[in-house]
């Protein structure tokens, strides 16, 4: 892939949309070539050599991704994402326990049938959680803070006899603001209730610690920490034993949670992915600070009123979520075709309402709406940051020119 | 000394098709969400429709008619659960992604041959007036015995009923027309056909819709949630081109696997094709070799570097007859003497020669070579003799 800064014109623009996807690690991709070819086994087939190599492969990948959360091999679920993991915990999770109130919660005299999530998870839990109101459990979604913190006492008041599980965001994928999991879990483990934390974005770039957290599900992504899309995991505890019931059921695979060939060549890049990230993770963290920083202050020095959304502190390395009072966001994007960045989420981009997560913020519209979400990853660099600031703050400062538009007055910055 | 290795279990699974490497490899090189709106993301996107126009060819949809999946194992669940029908049937001979789907599914029993039995079909629908699927496999993946999908149509329509066709084991092997199939739904993987594994498909005739497994960010035009698998999806594309292209090779691998059937026939009279009366796949042959467990005959196999299953390599770890032979009242014994040797695009004639060297090597030990020993040595050497 050639620098975009050498020839504007053709080339892709400079990547700073890492909480959307990213690229491919080329560590991963050497890692998991040989597993399309020459070692294309079904790793289900157990009666030959061929099938017998795969299946090794996906074995040391489940225990390289087992390494970086600090869980077993054993609760490593394959899937197809992180949306497929967190459908298979919170409705798998919910239907078990309707279908088996007694294994699911010993003490239980009827089936818990209640969820408690926040206002700002992912689209998929949101409509997992919706799915499962349509069939009758109760769902409450809990507001945020103003930076974007769950509020650990209303969270506490939410959790009934009747809460069968709770699913918070690790780091959010539009304000990267990391959640205290290990308080959520220890909450959640007084009351019996079990914990399900979606951590695609948080994977690989902060520590993660099922034990220490008290995490009883967690889902990871392959494609958002530089493995291959396709493929992500559910940590599914065994000590106390989490039960679900499946949402994909068939050939029995991974201990019969879900069914399907398993990609050997995406499992193998995934447990690469992670095995890098682990390694990693500290340095990356404090250069991809430096450079969020560095773009941070650029741009705050010449833009005016630039408006951080979520926590300062609490939101990981490499994600800035700014609000440019006044401007809209998409005309802001148009304006800078040589960088890739979002107005959010990229399974909602596609929609032109100001995104709900803003809006949990407690945010107004016009500075919603004026919000673009810059995510960095392992292969920016500074000079793309420093083009990245120029690029903003000059198309900033012409459509303010162009609009003629002042910040309207009472809005905060 | 690197031994010869002899692969026969393409039903298992498929080598990924240059093709498909090419274009796996080209994706994982573009970085882009197809559901951003940058240009990173409208370059996956593209690349992302141009792969559904490829296996909408595949068997003849429009490419809006293909919602990518994660396999074939989902999409037949997609099929089963998303169609939204009160009542399921589904032949006896199915695949377990289909069983296991839908416990409350009604079962079609099959005929020795491992054929759908049209009269049950027709008497099971008219009993129950409930909106009803009948899920149908195209080809089965033990014994490649291919249905009479157009006829299970023609009777599923006559009652308002839907039909589903897993073709997972069909597509790519033998020509795939969803408008002659008559099929509502059609289940793809990509793996079996020289693809990457991970992806694959659920074919949809016309407007039907569908109730989602996956639920999220709305892709696949809210059918099925999930970020694409731009690799997988692409190499699909390029696996599923080459296969309609290809296509003419099945007549040669239909030769390889005839010859094989007939060598072990003179070979072995006792040896028994199952399904060989029925239409079937050009490249299967579920073949029992009388008195040896299946076991027996894979590890012989194996040490010879020949890699044949005992039946489908999802249930390979699990104890128990095949369901399939099962249904068709093949007996216990024969049933539990069956391998399945499965043939692809690159199988050769020296394969299939590799293949019956060490079949028959092992046929005539645990045949005549024992009662040889036996005639001709003390007694003390008889067990040593079958040990090996």
């Amino acid at each position: 892939m050639s620098s975009p800064m050498d020839t504007p014109a053709n080339a892709l623009p400079i990547y700073l949309d890492n909480q959307s996807t990213t690229r491919l690690d080329p560590r991963v991709l050497e890692a998991m070539l040989p597993y399309f070819t020459e070692h294309f086994g079904n790793p289900h087939s157990t009666s030959h050599a061929y099938g017998h190599i795969a299946a090794e492969a996906v074995e040391r990948a489940r225990a390289e991704i087992a390494a970086l959360i600090k869980a077993d091999p054993r609760e490593i679920v394959f899937t197809s994402g992180a949306t497929e993991a967190n459908n298979l915990a919170i409705k798998g999770a919910a239907h078990f326990a309707r279908a088996h109130p007694a294994r699911a919660h010993s003490q239980a005299a009827s089936p818990r049938n209640h969820v408690v999530t926040l206002a700002t998870e992912h689209k998929c839990v949101l409509e997992s959680c919706a799915e499962l109101e349509r069939q009758g459990f109760e769902v409450s979604y809990l507001p945020v803070e103003p930076d974007g913190l769950v509020d650990l006492d209303r969270l506490a008041a939410a959790l009934s006899e009747q809460t069968l599980l709770v699913s918070v965001l690790a780091a959010h994928n539009e304000i990267g603001v990391i959640q205290p999991l290990a308080e959520i879990g220890a909450l959640c483990r007084a009351k019996g209730v079990l914990f399900h934390s979606d951590a695609a974005q948080a994977a690989g770039k902060i520590p993660l610690d099922v034990e220490a957290m008290q995490i009883d599900l967690m889902s990871i992504s392959g494609h958002k920490m530089y493995g291959p899309k396709g493929v992500g995991v559910l940590y599914v505890r065994r000590r106390p034993r989490v039960r679900l019931l499946p949402l994909i059921d068939g050939g029995g695979q991974e201990r019969g949670l879900r069914s399907g060939t398993l990609p050997t060549p995406l499992c193998v890049g995934l447990g690469r992915a992670a095995v890098i990230a682990g390694a990693e993770m500290a340095e990356e963290a404090a250069r991809l600070r430096r450079l969020r920083d560095r773009l941070h202050q650029g741009l705050a020095r010449r833009v005016a009123r630039l408006g951080l959304n979520g926590d300062r502190e609490r939101r990981l390395a490499g994600n800035l979520n700014l609000s440019f009072p006044g401007l809209s966001a998409p005309a802001l994007i148009d304006a800078c075709p040589s960088i890739a960045i979002s107005t959010g989420s990229a399974c909602t981009s596609a929609t032109v309402e100001p995104s709900y997560v803003l809006r949990a913020l407690g945010l107004p519209d016009a500075i919603a709406n004026s919000a673009i979400r810059i995510g960095l990853g392992r292969f920016n660099t500074e000079a793309e940051i420093d083009f990245a600031v120029d690029a903003l703050a000059a198309a900033a400062s012409r459509l303010a020119a162009e609009n003629g538009v002042r910040p309207p007055a009472g809005v905060p910055t | 000394m690197p031994r010869t290795e002899t692969y026969l279990d393409w039903n298992a699974t498929a080598p990924l098709r240059p093709e498909a490497a090419a274009a796996v490899t080209a994706a994982l090189a573009c970085c882009g969400n197809p559901s951003s709106v940058h240009r990173w993301g409208r370059a996956a996107r593209a690349e992302v429709e141009r792969a559904r126009t490829a296996v909408a060819a595949l068997v003849g949809v429009p490419g809006h008619g293909v919602v990518f999946v994660s396999g074939g194992t989902e999409a037949n669940h997609l099929a089963l659960l998303g169609a939204g029908r009160a009542r399921v049937l589904v032949s006896a001979v199915e695949h377990d992604s289909v069983l296991c789907g839908l416990p409350e599914a009604e079962p079609i029993p099959v005929d020795c041959d491992g054929l759908v039995r049209l009269e049950a079909l027709q008497l099971l629908l008219a009993a129950d007036p409930r909106p009803t699927l009948v899920s149908v496999m195209l080809a089965n993946n033990e014994t490649g015995v291919i249905q009479p999908a157009a006829e299970i149509a023609a009777i599923a329509h006559a009652h308002g009923a839907l039909y589903h066709c897993d073709a997972v084991q069909a597509a790519g092997k033998i020509p795939l027309d969803m408008a002659s199939l008559g099929a509502d739904l059609v289940t793809l993987s990509a793996h079996k056909l020289g693809g990457s594994p991970g992806i694959g498909a659920l074919a949809v005739r016309g407007e039907l819709d569908l109730l989602p497994i996956l639920r999220g960010g709305g892709q696949e035009r809210g059918r099925r949630a999930g970020t694409e698998n731009l690799p997988g999806i692409a190499g699909f594309a390029a696996a599923a081109s080459a296969a309609v292209a290809e296509l003419a090779i099945y007549d040669q691998v239909r030769a390889l696997r005839d010859a094989l059937e007939a060598q072990i026939g003179a070979a072995a009279p006792d040896a028994v094709v199952l399904g060989a009366a029925a239409p079937r796949l050009p490249n299967t042959s579920a073949v029992a070799m009388p008195g040896t467990a299946a076991e027996t005959q894979i590890i012989a196999l194996d040490l010879d570097g020949v890699m044949v299953s005992a039946g489908a390599a999802c249930s390979s770890g699990k104890v128990g007859p095949s369901h399939v032979l099962k249904a068709m009242r093949v007996p216990p014994d024969l049933a539990a003497a069956t391998i399945r040797v499965s043939l692809g695009w690159s199988t050769t004639e020296a394969d299939i020669g590799r293949f019956l060297d060490a079949w028959t090597a092992l046929y005539r030990r645990r045949r005549g070579f024992v009662a040889a020993v036996a005639h001709t040595q003390p007694a003390a050497h008889k067990g040593k003799a079958r040990a090996a």
